[in-house]
């Protein structure tokens, strides 16, 4: 009996372990079968493309000639080194302020003839409207639009996802503001929560141990959305007055904010890996003479390197896929940063605020998982690093 | 032993579960589901809940997710009504037109967007020409507007959100945002760091007007006339920056939505809306 039980727990057990892992695996391909779908994509929307007069001399745009054309910023041909012909806007936003309900018909059967009517009177005129609903004559043509490549993806420096008609999804500026974040996050938290460990597990009496850690580790019991909340009615003024900005909302309040989050996580994990350290280690190096400082810097630090690098590579991770606090108080503007105080948006509040909007199996849901893959590689890397880190300082 | 009759237990604990959660999707054969706008999600919840305290087989269903989101929704027949905080577009209605889809938008509310700034800001009033300046970026310190010589922070809505394109479309002439706007995720969050940036500017729903930030009279005639947001000025429609708000439903649904969407029309439901902070169709 007692031995048909254990092999009931040790098929669940191990049962448990392989479904973990099976989801775990699930979730990465799912992740990447969305994401990777994305790169290649037209960045207009399903069936839409925009057409000119067979006149003109352009033949492709750019999304970000395409966005300075509807943005006003691009008002003639000559500026794109066509004709010299102004530049007039039609889409299917605008057809009831361009025509009469009796002009389109009552289902909008004569919209083809319209607009073509329309273009071949106005030369200049660049027009957006899907495919299916407009036959074209011979004198009109369509401009062709790259697709988004990965180059285009990682390299554009602007984040305009929602833009009509062409959207722009440049992540130069969000990979940048995550990484700044995160890095400068994990050089305030890094030190700060390794010396606290170093006091908590050699220094303080066990009476102030007691006292101290339950309250540090109570600090990754709040929820995020509150530090978030204390970043922005407590950190954003303070940076603000202090460094004499015009706004708070910064990169610098992003990565203090996260150093306070990473703090129990770095300072709970490396407390035990030192506290690890066996006695008969810590007697002979006292024995041999070293002083007490000695012995931590020499001795228990180097020993407990491996559980050091655990607690580091812990703290980014936090640091890293954080998203609500640093969505309050980072001010997500998509800029490449250029200094601390200076507003960033990092990758994953980039995803937080955009994926309950952005429409189901749309362009702009697809780039925020291919936004997901790059966050899981940038992890990936860490991970990978550290590994690599610690391995070499156990040889020596 | 004692550990296989706990195993056993947590077994049939577990499906007891399933078969708890099974008995819940069964679905009421009255019921309606709501999906769209964030804005309009507190006001269908709001008159859903006064309805169904007063019809009792119906249940209503309010889920958010935006206007796009709930008129895509009902062109694929996943929401009976979708809530939406701007009119249909153009290729919206084509796309209807082409699923041979009739459908009727409700007008049930009125929501103005207050532009705000912070209050400690000497500027009173703007117009809608130097909204577009600031909002796309070309003008950047207040002293260009009247104010002080000090820099202009915009802060905006997510990207994604129906206020953010409405804000586009009607003050910004369709043209995109700066990219040096900040974007909150939340109203709250909005008026929390106006309160707190002397030099910022933003937009917000009026009913999340509070003494930190300041609203500004907006003009929409190139300076003629300034007009101040207010539940006033937007009922009669003298605050151009004022949108309203829809429910949209498929005719062949109508008599299951109707009683419904009556009452929000009724004398009692447009009570709701004007305890939500939205302001109420005036009778004609």
């Amino acid at each position: 009996m007692k031995h048909f039980v254990e092999k009931i727990i040790e098929f669940i057990i191990k049962g448990c372990g392989f479904i973990s892992a099976v989801i775990v695996l699930l979730i990465v391909f799912f992740l990447f079968r969305e994401g990777v779908l994305f790169i290649n994509s037209s960045p207009l929307e399903d069936h839409h493309a925009l057409f000119i007069h067979k006149d003109n001399s352009v033949n492709d745009l750019t999304e970000t000639q395409i966005k300075n054309i509807f943005d006003k910023k691009i008002t003639n041909w000559k500026e794109l080194g066509a004709f010299d012909q102004k530049i007039t806007l039609i889409s299917a936003d605008e057809i009831d302020e361009l025509f009469t309900e009796t002009q389109l018909g009552k289902n909008f059967e004569y919209l083809s003839v319209c607009v073509n009517h329309y273009m071949d009177t106005v030369p200049g005129t660049i027009a957006y409207f899907s495919e299916k609903h407009l036959s074209l004559t011979p004198g009109i043509k369509q401009i062709s639009i790259q697709k988004i490549s990965l180059w285009k993806f990682l390299s554009g420096k602007e984040w305009f996802p929602t833009a009509k008609p062409a959207a722009i999804m440049g992540t130069l500026p969000l990979l940048m503001g995550t990484l700044l974040v995160s890095l400068l996050a994990i050089l305030i938290a890094l030190p700060l929560g390794l010396a606290a460990a170093v006091y908590l597990a050699e220094i303080a009496d066990e009476r102030v141990r007691k006292i101290l850690k339950p309250i540090i580790e109570l600090l990754s019991g709040i929820p995020s959305v509150v530090y978030g909340f204390f970043g922005l009615v407590i950190i954003v003024p303070f940076i603000q007055s202090f460094f004499n900005l015009p706004v708070g909302e910064t990169a610098l309040a992003g990565s203090i904010l996260l150093a306070i989050m990473a703090l129990p996580t770095i300072i709970t994990v490396s407390e035990d890996a030192i506290r690890t350290c066996p006695l008969a280690i810590k007697e002979a190096s006292l024995a041999l003479g070293a002083s007490h400082w000695q012995t931590i810097f020499k001795v228990i630090i180097p020993y407990a390197s491996s559980g050091i690098t655990a607690a580091a590579i812990l703290g980014i991770g936090r640091a890293v896929g954080e998203t609500m606090a640093v969505l309050m108080v980072t001010g997500n503007a998509a800029l490449l940063p250029t200094s601390l105080t200076q507003p960033v948006r990092t990758i994953p509040a980039t995803i937080a605020a955009e994926l309950g909007e952005a429409p189901f199996g749309g362009l702009h849901f697809k780039s925020l998982f291919a936004l997901g893959c790059m966050l899981f590689l940038i992890t990936l890397i860490t991970n990978l690093m550290v590994e690599r880190i610690s391995k070499k300082s156990k040889l020596n | 032993m004692k550990s296989l009759l706990s195993f056993l237990m947590v077994v049939s604990l577990l499906f007891a579960c399933g078969g708890g959660n099974q008995n819940n999707s069964n679905t009421n054969a009255n019921s309606i589901t709501l999906k769209g706008s964030d804005t309009v999600l507190p006001l269908g919840q709001k008159t859903s809940e006064a309805f169904m305290a007063t019809n009792k087989d119906v249940s209503i269903a309010v889920v958010g997710g935006g206007s796009g989101t709930g008129v895509t929704a009902l062109m694929d027949g996943n929401t009976d009504i979708a809530m939406s905080s701007r009119d249909l577009k153009s290729d919206e209605k084509l796309k209807f037109q082409e699923k041979q889809m009739n459908i009727e938008v409700i007008t049930l509310a009125v929501d103005a967007l207050a532009v705000v700034i912070n209050p400690k800001n000497a500027v009173t009033k703007l117009t809608r020409e130097q909204l577009e300046g600031i909002f796309t970026g070309s003008i950047t310190n207040w002293k260009e507007v009247g104010g002080e010589d000090l820099s202009i922070v915009v802060y905006s809505r997510e990207n994604s959100s129906g206020t953010y394109e409405f804000f586009k479309e009607h003050v910004m002439d369709k043209k995109n945002y700066a990219s040096t706007v900040l974007n909150m995720p939340a109203t709250g969050a909005i008026v929390q760091s106006i309160g707190q940036t002397p030099g910022a500017i933003g937009y917000i729903g009026l009913a999340y007007m509070t003494p930190e930030v300041k609203s500004i009279e907006v003009s929409y005639d190139q300076g003629a006339t300034f007009v101040a947001p207010s539940m006033e000025t937007a009922k009669n429609k003298s605050y151009p920056i004022s949108r309203p708000l829809y429910y949209i439903y498929d005719v062949k649904k109508s008599e299951k939505v109707k009683a419904y969407i009556d009452f929000t029309l009724s004398e009692a439901g447009q009570k709701l809306v004007e305890e939500v902070g939205y302001i109420p169709l005036t009778k004609n």
